[in-house]
């Protein structure tokens, strides 16, 4: 399909859409660039997932069905989130499976995904010259296989980092661990906060040690609750979603 | 205790969980390079896992022929429908041959059953022989990993314990030194022991034997020495084949240790002449887990540990915040089985990251039974009241575009305007040690609509 023939949504999870707009538009900015275009269905809210995970699946269905209901007349469905994806994915399977639902659950995608799969990208005429550290969130990386991981035995790759690599005159460095988990995990993040805390101040001294300006990756939820360690600690570094780089935000 | 209290309690010494984290991440780490020197290790992995559910789906029949081969290799056969018979039987065998020490070596289902408690009370003395089994026996507590028991545990907590226990010099943490000490201690109870106790790593159904991996020899030099061998092992130790046992020995280690293989791989198929040898097979709520579709894969597990040694929430918690036998994501989701109320935190324990399921040697579904296990948590009332409370009213919110919006937008405008001390009072959990975003006075749908919906 050519890209100015397909029909697009942009589906902008619920805390981006409230918190970080800037994300949205980079995103929205993005696909355009790409000549595709994307429209906003605005009734949309949330995919669920904060009330699945936390064990109430029951409470999250309506919610399963809006957006369903939103986004049923779209090729695609793009989302800056690796997480909410999965979850329409993978969790969309407790409510009737229409013939619309079964659409929606195939055909929502990740940005760097459907940049590197559905778009083929080859390049991005932007210039980001800092040292950048690129956490990848469990739920695309684990989840959806958007890089390899480093418990599996095989080749190597990662979408995120290879579109990164496209981006002129950055300077993408190599992490101790290069996919453990940051601690967000949805109410994790305060249920066991304790154990959440030390898990996002690990994350970032990993960055710091290896040199990273910038620490980017393509969940903001993860990047939040980073962030969030990184503010009130007064850290050098800073959070920036992967949407805004290739965007061609600057620091 | 519940989870998160006593993993908060385990991360007020931040340094000692930093020491915790990378201790395990260094095996996790050597397993990884470990496994990577095997090209066909995914293909294994699936070999494993088909193996397991071919057992699983076969396992009465598994086990009336192993029961048969054993009996003619000379062993008897005892079967055990809860751990209170375990110890029963066990205590059994002991009390007939007047045994007054038993030496075991590493047996988690033991552990399970709480037999060390049990035989003490009716006057046998237990010595643990395995290294760090003995180091947390002696320090009465219990393990705090399947693999690895004390590895909790500083060398310099290991010399005084031993200072105080086999009379080590004041202050020696020499690790050559401490383990020596041991030796020495270990050996004299091997000699003097009446009776040894082992667990399982296999039971072979075509031949009627067992295998008993173990890095220490313990096991053979226990088995070897004293009269009467029992090993006890739990139903889900069956493989059909002993051909099966390539597939099975090559990612035990690797995955537990990074080892190529254990020191020792013991196959017992019978007893020695002059002496017995027994085997208790044991349910205590594994017939009840098969019987659940979504979690009867955890039945897979060889307790290899590496799914403890990955996980980031297990290596900053330690085993013991767990509460369970059995530590870590395996645990997790093999005690809300056993007492859903009691181990309700633990399915909770996890922030969904996977890491557990890639590392699993067994392809076990780790993080997708925890998800699983939160489902029933939650429909069980298990729940936190403000919790269930709270989902409620986001499940309701988030199904009414107009509500949603309206409550962003209030919830915005009032961050903005709270002082700092109240928006960062002790009710927020999230704001003890981080802060939140600054909120933005428009929406990316306010945005949106001003700025492309013409």
């Amino acid at each position: 399909m050519k890209h100015s023939a397909m029909k697009v949504a942009l589906f902008i999870p619920c805390y981006v859409d409230q918190f970080y707009p800037q994300v949205g538009i980079a995103t929205l900015e993005l696909l355009e660039k790409q000549g595709v275009e994307v429209h906003f269905p605005t009734d949309q809210t949330c995919c669920g997932q904060p009330m699945a995970n936390s064990g109430c699946e029951d409470q999250g269905q309506e919610t399963a069905k809006l957006f369903v209901e939103n986004f049923k007349d779209y090729d695609y469905i793009v989302g800056p989130t690796g997480s909410c994806v999965l979850h329409v994915r993978e969790h969309f399977n407790k409510i009737p499976q229409t013939e619309a639902v079964k659409k929606v659950r195939a055909k929502t995608y990740e940005l760097c995904e459907f940049l590197t799969d559905v778009l083929k990208v080859h390049s991005f005429d932007v210039s980001f010259p800092y040292k950048v550290g690129l956490h990848l969130s469990c739920h695309g990386q684990r989840g959806m296989r958007m890089a390899q991981s480093s418990e599996l035995v095989g080749q190597d790759f990662s979408k995120m980092r290879s579109l990164l690599a496209m981006v002129k005159d950055i300077q993408l460095i190599d992490l101790d661990r290069k996919d453990e988990c940051c601690g967000f995990g949805g109410t994790f993040a305060v249920a066991e906060e304790a154990v959440s805390v030390k898990m996002g101040k690990d994350r970032i001294a990993d960055h710091k040690k290896n040199g990273a300006q910038v620490l980017t990756g393509g969940d903001m939820s993860c990047l939040m609750h980073m962030e969030g360690i990184i503010k009130r600690k007064k850290e050098d570094v800073k959070v920036m979603h992967i949407a805004e780089i290739l965007n061609g935000k600057t620091v | 205790m519940n989870h998160p209290t006593a993993a908060a309690i385990f991360n007020k010494d931040e340094l000692r969980t930093e020491w915790h984290d990378k201790a395990l991440w260094y095996v996790r780490n050597k397993r990884d390079l470990s496994a990577k020197s095997v090209p066909e290790w995914e293909e294994l992995r699936n070999l494993a896992e088909a193996i397991k559910a071919n057992v699983l789906s076969n396992l009465d029949n598994y086990l009336i022929e192993f029961e048969e081969n054993a009996q003619r290799n000379g062993i008897k056969v005892h079967w055990a429908k809860d751990a209170a018979e375990h110890n029963k039987i066990v205590h059994g065998i002991l009390e007939k041959k007047s045994v007054k020490k038993l030496v075991k070596s590493k047996s988690m289902l033991t552990e399970e059953c709480h037999l060390n408690g049990y035989l003490e009370e009716q006057g046998i003395e237990v010595v643990d022989t395995d290294l760090g089994e003995r180091i947390v026996q002696l320090a009465k507590e219990p393990p705090s990993h399947i693999v690895m028991p004390a590895i909790h545990k500083k060398k310099e907590d290991i010399g005084t314990l031993f200072h105080e226990k086999l009379g080590t010099e004041q202050g020696a943490s020499d690790p050559q030194y401490l383990t020596e000490a041991a030796r020495q201690h270990l050996r004299v109870n091997f000699l003097s022991a009446d009776a040894s106790l082992s667990g399982v790593n296999f039971a072979i159904a075509e031949t009627g034997g067992i295998v008993v991996c173990t890095n220490e020899g313990n096991a053979d030099l226990g088995i070897n020495l004293a009269p009467v061998h029992i090993a006890s092992m739990g139903i889900e130790k069956i493989i059909p084949k002993a051909e099966h046992l390539g597939v099975f020995l090559r990612l035990l280690a690797r995955s537990a240790t990074g080892q190529p293989i254990t020191s020792f791989s013991s196959h017992f198929h019978g007893p020695k002449p002059g002496s017995e040898m027994h085997i208790v097979i044991v349910d205590n709520g594994r017939t009840e887990q098969l019987g659940r579709e979504d979690f009867r894969k955890s039945l897979n597990c060889i307790r290899c540990g590496a799914c403890m040694n990955t996980c980031p929430v297990y290596r900053r918690s330690g085993g013991h915040s767990y509460g369970y036998t059995v530590p870590g994501p395996i645990g997790s989701i093999l005690s809300p089985g056993k007492d859903l109320k009691k181990y309700s935190t633990l399915p909770f324990a996890s922030t969904l990251c996977g890491s557990c399921s890639d590392v699993c040697p067994v392809k076990i579904d780790i993080h997708t039974q925890l998800y699983k296990w939160r489902q029933i948590i939650a429909k069980e009332h298990q729940l936190p009241w403000s919790k269930r409370q709270a989902m409620k009213i986001a499940g309701y919110m988030f199904a009414h575009p107009k509500l949603y919006r309206f409550a962003g937008k209030a919830g915005r405008a009032m961050l903005r305007m709270m002082p700092r001390t109240l928006v960062y009072g002790p009710w927020n959990a999230w704001g003890k040690q981080r802060d939140l975003p600054e909120p933005p006075k428009e929406s990316f749908r306010d945005w949106y609509i001003k700025n492309r919906k013409k």
